[in-house]
């Protein structure tokens, strides 16, 4: 364990490298695209908006975009971090736990049913969406309540898996009862979008993820002794079951805005913690900013090439994830000789 | 890839088809010189003659909207025997019992009911290689441009014998989109946007027609240019940015789950975007119907809805 004094050296380097890196990634993407603007025109206040072609590109479709690609991947990176250290598994995600499944039964049945609610401005498909993620949180923290004593970590991986193919039953029975077009609808929600060419659903999601990165703040110590082992935090004096369960919560709370917001995008919650510790280590404090900072920087990144690299169409971010992300991984690996 | 049966125990192609057709002929003919003659060799002939009809399909399931459709259009709808999970017109259907769709037939109950003929989507190999070892001979069909429907009514027309009234009913189809192409022809083509998908209330998940299959066609054929000519496919997902590139003249939505009253009034979430010509000169429509989404004989109707929504002024 390093020196309190080191730590925060390091944290605040790490911090200023990421978050620049991030900046640019968010400063950069809203001016690239399919469509050349001017960003000078696109601020012109002079233009009435509905005129302005260059300031709908910009405030319309790119701008929310990039928001929600920096909220989204900050999200999955965070909550990859945490479930990795609360299960003591590298191959924990924020899918591995049935919270992303929960998310995305609820947004079958919203489209399967033809749902038509709106909450402060929120479709029923996102509303559903978290509806479901908390649904199946829900389940997952009462069977960790129900042990006393703190869950052992693989109780609650069979239980996130089981919740999971339980779910996912659920999700392929609804697609088989649907009707053709709700079908195309949902394997396209399936594939995730960014584009949510509006700020409403971004806010909404920032709410939950703004509450799950507070709670997440006053972890890393916890995360880094649980990681460790139970025991090993027990004997120094933490209340593993309260951390086991903030830290569930927590997790599950930013998944489940992040799938609400763009659906599954698949990759950034399970290799970019690894990413993130092969750059800083394994300090929780150093990695948990780090993480926030590059998750959004990376998915940034990934939507800008999906939208760009392909000429006429764009690809699903999803796929670009795993596609540029992959690559990166196995050359850091290959660096480090691990 | 011709959408023509090709079953290897396939009772009848287009060789089958017109040698029964032949033997028809000659049976025919026997039978008037027969019965000049004699009563006996008649009354062979007659029998000969009906199962010469019998070769052509007498027992029809199809599993696909389309090829339902069009067996009902070219007189062939009393021999259908069953339908898919999706077929829903001519309301006739509605009666039949349905055994599954492209991705979930029921092939017991296909055999079961003892066909002569099954239509099936080209891609269903499975569904295919079950027949042939059931011995039920299937049509195979490949959905494609709109001036494929008429020719696989024809085809299908003379698979199931019913080859002149098939005919008919293709030049129907067929004169119905060459007068809408004539009534629009000369006009100013406008750049329009066919929409079939979309997240209610947002601009979420947009889905448009690419520059190619029936979508396409009918689109070209009600007197627009597609915004997406260029994109060789058939769907394309669409972001805001590209319908702000594209900028369209028209947007037209397709939607065939219809009832809902909210979808006229959805059609305001393209008002995010005011710089887009089809927006700014409120030319966003919504036309409902299910035969925007089947190939089958009612796309002509398809068309003229089309183009009256287009050019309302060629159809005052």
């Amino acid at each position: 364990m390093a020196a309190p004094a080191d730590v925060r050296r390091r944290t605040i380097v790490t911090v200023a490298g990421f978050g620049a890196f991030a900046a640019a990634a968010c400063l950069i993407a809203p001016l690239v695209g399919s469509l050349p603007i001017s960003l000078a025109r696109a601020l012109d206040r002079s233009i009435p908006f509905a005129d302005n072609v260059d300031a709908q590109v910009f405030f319309v479709a790119r701008l929310p975009r990039v928001l929600a690609a920096a909220l989204v991947g900050s999200s999955l990176a965070v909550a990859g971090v945490v479930f990795q250290a609360l299960l003591r598994n590298p191959l924990a995600a924020p899918e591995t736990l049935g919270v992303s499944m929960g998310a995305t039964l609820g947004a079958m049945i919203a489209i399967t049913f033809h749902v038509d609610v709106t909450l402060f401005g929120i479709p029923a498909v996102p509303l559903a969406c978290f509806t479901g993620s908390a649904g199946a949180l829900g389940i997952v923290y009462a069977i960790s309540a129900a042990r006393r004593r703190g869950t052992s970590t693989t109780v609650l991986l069979l239980a996130g898996v089981a919740l999971s193919a339980l779910l996912g039953a659920m999700v392929r029975f609804i697609q088989v009862i649907a009707d053709i077009a709700d079908t195309f609808r949902s394997v396209r929600w399936l594939m995730g979008s960014l584009d949510v060419a509006s700020y409403a659903p971004i806010v909404a999601a920032l709410v939950p993820t703004a509450a799950s990165f507070m709670m997440i703040a006053t972890l890393p110590r916890v995360l880094d002794l649980i990681s460790i082992g139970s025991e090993a935090a027990a004997s120094r004096g933490v209340d593993v079951p309260r951390a086991e369960r903030v830290a569930l919560v927590s997790a599950s709370l930013s998944t489940g805005a992040a799938v609400s917001l763009a659906g599954p995008v698949g990759f950034v919650g399970i290799i970019v913690p690894h990413i993130v510790r092969l750059i800083v280590g394994a300090n929780h404090r150093v990695v948990l900013p780090a993480a926030a900072l590059f998750g959004a920087a990376f998915l940034v990144i990934c939507d800008l090439v999906g939208r760009t690299a392909f000429g006429r169409v764009e690809m699903p971010v999803g796929m670009i994830t795993a596609l540029l992300g992959g690559p990166f991984f196995l050359w850091l690996l290959f660096r480090k000789r691990l | 890839m011709k959408p023509e049966s090709a079953g290897r125990l396939d009772h009848g192609g287009h060789g089958g088809e017109s040698r029964a057709r032949r033997s028809l002929v000659s049976v025919c003919s026997e039978t008037r010189r027969a019965l000049r003659g004699h009563a006996l060799l008649a009354a062979i002939g007659l029998v000969a003659a009906t199962v010469a009809i019998r070769a052509q399909a007498s027992r029809i399931i199809s599993i696909v909207p389309a090829t339902t459709e069009m067996l009902f259009a070219i007189g062939a709808g009393d021999r259908v025997i069953a339908v898919g999970t999706y077929d829903r017109f001519p309301p006739e259907v509605d009666r039949l019992p349905r055994l599954g769709a492209l991705l979930d037939p029921n092939v017991e109950r296909i055999i079961a009911m003892r066909p002569d003929l099954v239509v099936l989507y080209g891609t269903q190999d499975t569904l295919r290689a079950q027949l042939e070892r059931a011995s039920i001979p299937y049509y195979a069909y490949t959905h494609r441009g709109l001036s494929d429907v008429a020719d696989t009514m024809r085809s299908l027309g003379r698979r199931v014998g019913v080859a002149a009234r098939a005919n008919e009913a293709a030049q129907r189809l067929e004169q119905q989109i060459a007068s809408v192409r004539a009534k629009v022809a000369g006009r100013a083509k406008p750049k329009a946007l066919l929409v079939f998908g979309r997240e209610p209330r947002s601009l979420r998940g947009i889905d448009a027609s690419g520059g190619v299959g029936f979508l396409h066609d009918m689109l070209e054929a009600a007197g627009a240019v597609n915004a997406l000519a260029d994109v060789t496919r058939q769907a394309v997902q669409m972001s805001t940015e590209m319908v702000l590139a594209r900028a369209p003249d028209v947007i037209i939505e397709l939607r065939y789950t219809g009832g809902d009253e909210t979808s006229q009034a959805d059609v305001k979430a393209w008002d995010a975007l005011p710089a887009v010509p089809a927006v700014r000169n409120k030319r966003v429509f919504l036309l409902q119907g299910e035969e925007f989404v089947v190939p089958g004989p009612r796309v002509g109707h398809a068309v003229e809805r089309l183009s009256r929504t287009i050019h309302p002024d060629a159809w005052r």
